[in-house]
């Protein structure tokens, strides 16, 4: 075969570029892979989970235990205009955290009542799907871990939560937190953050800080990967729903009806 | 030369202009004066090798952090053998440099380093502890 | 080239201070923007993409128009786009610059902008809308200096750029493709999650986009002489009418699939916008309504002959099909699929006025780099026609045509 030295110098770039390309891609799937800890094949360890339930909930009326420990062991600043809030947990009445299920002759036991909402570490999350810089993925253990340092803040797994669990920092949060927990660092302007399952109190095998403090025991909390668990003793015997669960993000959050 | 009058001022002004920093730490006596931080009275072995913090704490701090952020690690094993939370406010400032003023901004000032870290990290400080 | 853009009148300088005066009241607001944080605009939690993103939404698509004079002049040769073609690549250019500006402006951690490149997610949308971006600006600058430097000195560009110019052309459709993608993807926003969003989004912006072109065409006539041919601006007022009508004829399947089906989630945001829901606020309706009537407008004036072959009567329909789809895009589109939040709150957003300074900022700097470039562009066209003046006997080719 007759070849010129320009054309051999030609198809040997290409070939470079294309074994190139094919192993920074190959490089590229498997760093992203590792991210969002899916491995096929692998069935996992841990997967936390957290049943809720409403009526329990309701019990007690204007109690707001749980939100006031998760703003305390984050440091979550309270901020009273809604136009700036920065919410991890809080309260929603049935027909919006629950819409599917909801209509003009929703029972009385439903009608209006508060249901806590939060970040659902969903295992499908677009959240995690859109963010370009990953400072938002899915753990081994199941938890929608997010990385404060990376954030950019583009607000685009705002758009992407069909939830509306995230928050973002629109001002510094420090003027707006009453009390400095030392335990937990706080957040600064520009960054997106979202209820962590309390991943460092997991860490430190504590249960997650509104579970402990509910006194109505409301939040169950753990590992639906162990079948002795409460999670999914409750998973198996009552009827639960998930938040639009049409949409197939596999909420890891269950209300019980 | 018809101007050296002004040209010679000119290129006066501008070599005192120049040489400031040097002439006036000289006249306020700052030169010989380096960062002074104090250094934490019980502790005498830090988390690695003096000689490695002097010139690299902040690798050390962003391999930390990304141990304990990215990949859920938290205990980091010195070279002395000891383990250590990695924490920067529950181990480094809470332990050791319990006055963040006097040792950390002390070198950060002096070489006019401006660091993020306090903008999340809580210095101990700040925070008043409620009683349990 | 550049000392071109340094020598002109003074009306040309006095645009020049204006521009950069905006620029400067912009650039203050943004310094307050990073001291603060992005709570000095009136995005909310709920509506936490605004002005700064609709303007980008829309710029991408004017950015991606410059197609619409490449491909009939580059690929077809159609001769008629001899004098207009570069004008378009430059507001292409203009246009990608103001888009990253957008984006820029928008993040809240913006010196953590190298992230992107730093941590690359195949996955996110994002990513490949920062390359598509990128990759934009460099080939639409690489065939505009090429093409212009070639013809100062009065040769044919070489051949090389030929298949680079033709890459621009998928590459402009590319880049408003994935700009659509951002929003159609996203499962909790129904309003953007529709197939016809990235047709939506490029017919929307070969109207709006050659519509823009042609004023700036006739306006550069107007201030210089400089003439690209009655027959140029004809033809692309044509494509002009032609993607008006596709555009409004998608936005009337999305209304029928929307309403026929009465499923309250994609009714709703139309409701919003358009007809108003009992009971319900509707922040968004002035806009709605004013866009619906600027495009039927417009597509009145595009449609009938008479007034789309009268230039000044074209002139009025360019404006109002590039201001009905700069509020349908820049306005309506972002805004809209915020509301209802996820949990069903109208939130109503209104920027604050550091935030339209800031936007202002940055149409300013595209406005100042479409002036640089075509007062290089005109300056070095006329040293050529002078040349051809004083030397009749040497044919110029001014532009490369498929040999």
């Amino acid at each position: 075969m007759k070849i010129s030295r320009k054309g051999f110098l030609e198809i040997g770039g290409l070939s470079l570029l294309a074994v190139a390309g094919n192993t920074a891609i190959g490089a590229l799937l498997d760093k992203v892979e590792a991210e969002t800890g899916s491995q096929p094949g692998a069935a996992p360890a841990t997967r936390w989970a957290m049943v809720v339930d409403p009526a329990k909930c309701a019990e007690k009326d204007g109690c707001s235990d749980c939100i006031n420990a998760c703003n305390k062991a984050h440091n979550v600043p309270v901020i009273n205009d809604p136009q700036h809030e920065v919410k991890w947990i809080w309260r929603e009445p049935f027909e919006n955290a629950l819409p599917s299920q909801a209509s003009a002759y929703t029972e009385k036991k439903f009608r209006g009542k508060p249901v806590m909402v939060f970040c659902n570490h969903c295992d499908n999350p677009p959240c995690v799907r859109v963010c370009p810089v990953q400072a938002t993925w899915k753990r081994q253990d199941g938890i929608v871990m997010m990385d404060w340092h990376r954030c950019i803040g583009c607000r685009y797994c705002v758009a992407a939560c069909p939830y509306g669990s995230r928050s973002f920092n629109w001002f510094d949060p420090r003027p707006y937190i009453a009390e400095l927990n030392p335990d937990f660092p706080t957040r600064t302007k520009g960054v997106v953050e979202k209820c962590n399952f309390c991943e460092e109190r997991l860490a430190k095998g504590q249960p997650p800080a509104c579970v402990e403090a509910c006194k109505e025991k409301a939040f169950v909390f753990g590992n639906l990967a162990d079948p002795q668990s409460e999670v999914r003793q409750l998973l198996e015997s009552r009827y639960t729903l998930r938040r639009k669960p049409e949409l197939g993000t596999q909420p890891d959050v269950f209300y019980l009806v | 030369m018809r101007d050296r009058g002004v040209i010679y001022t000119g290129l006066f002004i501008f070599l005192g202009l120049m040489t400031f920093p040097v002439w006036h730490d000289l006249a306020a006596g700052t030169t010989s004066r380096g960062p002074e931080p104090i250094l934490p009275k019980q502790e005498k072995q830090c988390v690695a090798p003096l000689a490695y913090m002097r010139t690299s704490h902040m690798q050390l701090l962003i391999d930390w952090r990304n141990a304990v952020v990215r990949n859920n690690v938290h205990q980091f094993k010195a070279s002395n053998g000891n383990t250590y939370t990695m924490s920067v406010t529950g181990t480094c400032l809470t332990g050791c440099h319990t006055n963040k003023d006097e040792f950390c901004d002390r070198c950060h000032n002096y070489a006019g380093v401006s660091v993020q870290c306090w903008e999340c990290h809580v210095d101990p400080k700040l925070a008043h502890r409620s009683a349990p | 080239m550049i000392e071109k853009a340094v020598v002109g009148s003074r009306r040309y300088w006095a645009w020049i201070l204006c521009l950069l005066g905006v620029l400067g009241v912009g650039f203050f607001c943004y310094l307050r923007q990073l001291n603060y944080g992005l709570g000095i605009t009136g995005l909310s939690r709920n509506v936490t993409w605004g002005l700064y993103i609709g303007q980008f939404t829309f710029l991408v698509g004017v950015a991606a128009s410059a197609v619409m004079v490449v491909l009939p002049y580059y690929l077809h040769n159609h001769k008629e786009f001899t004098r207009m073609a570069i004008l378009g690549e430059f507001l292409a250019i203009s246009s990608v610059c103001m888009c990253m500006l957008f984006i820029f402006v928008d993040m809240g951690q913006p010196g953590r902008l190298l992230n992107v490149l730093l941590y690359p997610t195949p996955r996110s949308m994002m990513f490949w809308d920062m390359v598509s971006l990128s990759g934009y600006l460099v080939l639409n600058a690489v065939i505009a200096l090429v093409t212009l430097d070639a013809e100062r000195k009065g040769v044919a560009p070489a051949a090389w750029i030929k298949p680079v110019i033709l890459l621009s052309i998928p590459w402009a459709i590319s880049i408003h493709t994935v700009t659509a993608f951002l929003y159609s993807g996203l499962p909790g926003r129904t309003f953007w999650l529709t197939a016809i969003l990235a047709p939506r989004f490029l017919a929307s912006a070969f109207a709006s986009g050659p519509a823009l072109l042609i004023l700036l065409c006739m306006l550069v006539r107007k201030l210089t002489g400089y003439d690209v041919g009655a027959k140029a601006i004809r033809t692309l007022a044509v494509i002009v009418t032609y993607a008006m009508i596709i555009n409004v004829f998608f936005l009337l399947m999305e209304l029928f699939t929307s309403f026929y089906s009465q499923i309250p989630a994609s009714m709703e945001h139309f409701e919003n916008l358009y007809t108003g829901a009992p009971g319900q606020p509707a922040p968004l309706l002035f806009w709605g309504r004013t866009s619906l009537v600027l495009m039927a407008v417009a597509l009145i004036l595009l449609l009938v002959p008479a007034t789309r072959k009268n230039e000044r009567t074209l002139a009025a329909a360019c404006a109002v099909t590039f201001v009905a789809l700069w509020i349908d895009k820049g306005v309506c589109l972002v805004v809209s699929g915020f509301m209802p939040s996820p949990l069903g709150s109208m939130t109503p957003y209104v920027p604050t006025l550091p935030e339209v300074l800031i936007s202002l900022g940055v149409w300013a700097v595209g406005a100042l780099m479409i002036t640089v470039f075509y007062k290089i562009t005109l300056s070095v066209r006329e040293g050529a026609e002078a040349w051809i003046e004083e030397h009749p006997a040497v044919p110029l080719t001014a532009a490369p045509g498929p040999q």
